[in-house]
């Protein structure tokens, strides 16, 4: 077990170590002490650090970097991602690899500074312009976004796309114990400039979009076959199927650990990858599951429709998929306790 | 009879600006200087969005289309990365003083060792000539039917003379592309601008005041003369900050 540290600093520790070596961005709360980190730490190992006049800047320093074939990398949280947004689909379009972290806060607009889930939709469907899905991945703890972030980068380069950490404020003020990885040499990736020219690019008004949508369709395929990541447990022979990730994900896994202990057949898909969504984790579900349950940190209930349109997909029998929308912050197993058995006794009604 | 000049061999393709526009011009001295620098091999520009989209077909360099106003941000990006590269910015006057004055400021006060070459042509071309922040007192444009009044949409910015007096740049010019002598003292400025950042001395703009006939309602004389004529007393031409002797 490695040193106790803080979520954000793991990340950024880490990123160093995974071999990063641009990092723009604009300080934002719960987010900052990644950036803070950066500041000193990317100097002693030759990297870049730039603090941007704003968001905006921010990202397309990252597309700059990322232009060279350099792993560059930025975070932020709740307004600044939305800020982001344009150069996240630009990234995308211009099949660069990057990674962007999002400390979520809750709330619409400012928000607020709680921790909170409440970004889902926007990580999972691209919230900028166009037609396109970063790779997201959640993490529920602090070694797990360690080595998450490892992965957003091997699949961002693999998959030439953005890949989208996706953690919690609550993840990035926390510490706990953390083995961080070993260092590995940084590179340089062929398709990025050198300034001689050496990979060739299409004239901007020679594109052809619709064989960009046949390659763009077979990458999001490709990712969606190989990439889904999820963990489970006691799914096998469950009536209830609670569907939960990131913190609160972690927050249900303890409950359903207590529920099994009280009796009750439930189970738990912790969903590591959030686009895309894993599908695969639900075919070893019990055929005859009454119902699924979600537990999000967010007002509305957002994951709930992806798994709606799972069990829709996966299952005949129109079954029950039900919303624990917590707002913010990470439920107390007690309470996913609580509205478990009210969900059993038909107190809370489906979702869908 | 008539020696023919060499074309640059990165831009050799053609290009689609209207006829009696600048920007064919100014994208022929960039890539001259850059080759008679010996850089040509080893540049990376980042290009605005406007009228300046077209140069993304006509370049054979690692060029990057920047979203619109970001070149300033996805110039520094590259440099800070690729210190032994030149990275040049070619954008407009709508793309680097309207919606990206906030990335085209802070490049210039961060010092970054890019070089920046704006076309101002007093209007938004690519759109259809529409008002800038160059636009003219006065001036007719699409959204300033009746001529800008200054007094509710703002005065000309003057970008050289601003990073020149305000910030600590290697260096800022202006010229022009409408006749030979100013073209020869235009090419000259955009030597010194590559030359400050091959040394390595910070940030070098060129601002580069180009005819716009299309949007203007003029036949390309007229545009040329139009410039000198009026456009000149609001745009002075000369180097506002000078490389400083090393």
């Amino acid at each position: 077990m490695g040193e106790m540290i803080k979520g954000n600093h793991a990340i950024a520790e880490a990123a160093v170590r995974f071999g990063a070596r641009l990092y723009a961005g604009y300080p934002i709360t719960p987010s900052t002490e990644i950036m803070e980190y950066i500041s000193w730490r990317m100097p002693e190992v030759g990297g870049a650090f730039v603090q941007a006049e704003s968001e905006i800047a921010g990202i397309n320093m990252v597309i700059g970097g990322a232009a060279c074939g350099v792993r560059s990398f930025t975070a932020s949280s709740g307004p600044g991602i939305s800020l982001k947004q344009e150069g996240i689909t630009q990234l995308y379009d211009e099949e660069l690899a990057a990674v962007i972290i999002n400390v979520v806060r809750y709330g619409n607009g400012i928000g607020t500074l709680y921790s909170a889930q409440c970004d889902y939709l926007r990580e999972t469907r691209g919230g900028g312009n166009g037609d396109y899905r970063p790779i997201v991945l959640c993490p529920s703890s602090i070694q797990e976004a360690v080595d998450l972030l490892g992965v957003a980068f091997d699949l961002s380069e693999k998959y030439r796309t953005v890949a989208v950490l996706m953690t919690e404020g609550a993840l990035g003020q926390m510490m706990e114990p953390c083995d961080l990885p070993d260092f590995i040499e940084p590179k340089r990736y062929p398709w990025g400039f050198d300034g001689k020219y050496s990979y060739k690019k299409v004239g901007i008004f020679d594109r052809d979009s619709m064989k960009e949508a046949v390659a763009m369709n077979e990458k999001n395929a490709a990712i969606k076959e190989n990439e889904q990541r999820w963990s489970d447990s006691d799914v096998e022979d469950a009536d209830y199927v609670f569907v939960s990730f990131g913190l609160p994900g972690r927050s249900t896994e303890g409950a359903v650990e207590e529920l099994r202990k009280a009796g009750h057949k439930v189970g738990v898909i912790r969903p590591i990858t959030a686009w895309p969504f894993p599908e695969k984790a639900f075919e070893k579900v019990n055929p005859d599951v009454k119902g699924f349950i979600t537990v999000e940190a967010n007002a509305t209930g957002q994951m709930v429709e992806d798994v709606a349109l799972t069990v829709k997909r996966k299952f005949s029998d129109n079954k029950p998929v039900y919303s624990l929308p917590y707002v913010f912050g990470i439920p107390e197993m007690e309470k996913i306790q609580n509205d478990y058995k009210k969900i059993a006794d038909g107190e809370i009604k489906e979702a869908f | 009879m008539a020696k023919a000049r060499k074309i640059p061999e990165i831009a050799k393709k053609a290009s689609s600006f209207c006829p009696g526009c600048g920007h064919g011009i100014a994208i022929r001295l960039i890539t001259e200087c850059l080759e008679e620098l010996g850089q040509d091999t080893n540049v990376m520009f980042g290009i605005g969005v406007g009228c300046s989209s077209l140069l993304g077909g006509v370049l054979e360099t690692d060029r990057l289309h920047c979203l619109h106003g970001r070149a300033g941000a996805v110039c520094t990006g590259m440099k800070r990365v690729s210190p032994d590269q030149m990275v040049v910015s070619y954008q407009g006057d709508g793309d680097a003083y309207s919606i990206g004055i906030g990335e085209t400021t802070s490049a210039a006060y961060r010092n970054e060792n890019i070089s920046v070459f704006v076309i101002n042509n007093t209007n938004y071309g690519m759109t259809g000539g529409q008002m800038s922040n160059t636009t003219l007192p006065g001036q007719k444009t699409t959204t300033t039917v009746h001529g800008r009044d200054c007094s509710v949409t703002g005065s000309p910015i003057r970008f050289p003379e601003l990073v020149a007096n305000q910030f600590n740049v290697a260096y800022a010019a202006r010229g022009a592309v409408t006749t030979p002598a100013e073209i020869n003292k235009t090419k000259k400025y955009i030597k010194e601008a590559l030359t400050a950042q091959m040394n390595k001395e910070g940030y070098s703009v060129v601002e580069i005041m180009s005819a716009c006939p299309t949007n203007w309602g003029m036949t390309p004389l007229q545009a040329v003369d139009h410039i000198h004529n009026t456009v000149l007393d609001h745009f002075p031409l000369g180097e506002y900050k000078t490389r400083e002797a090393k």
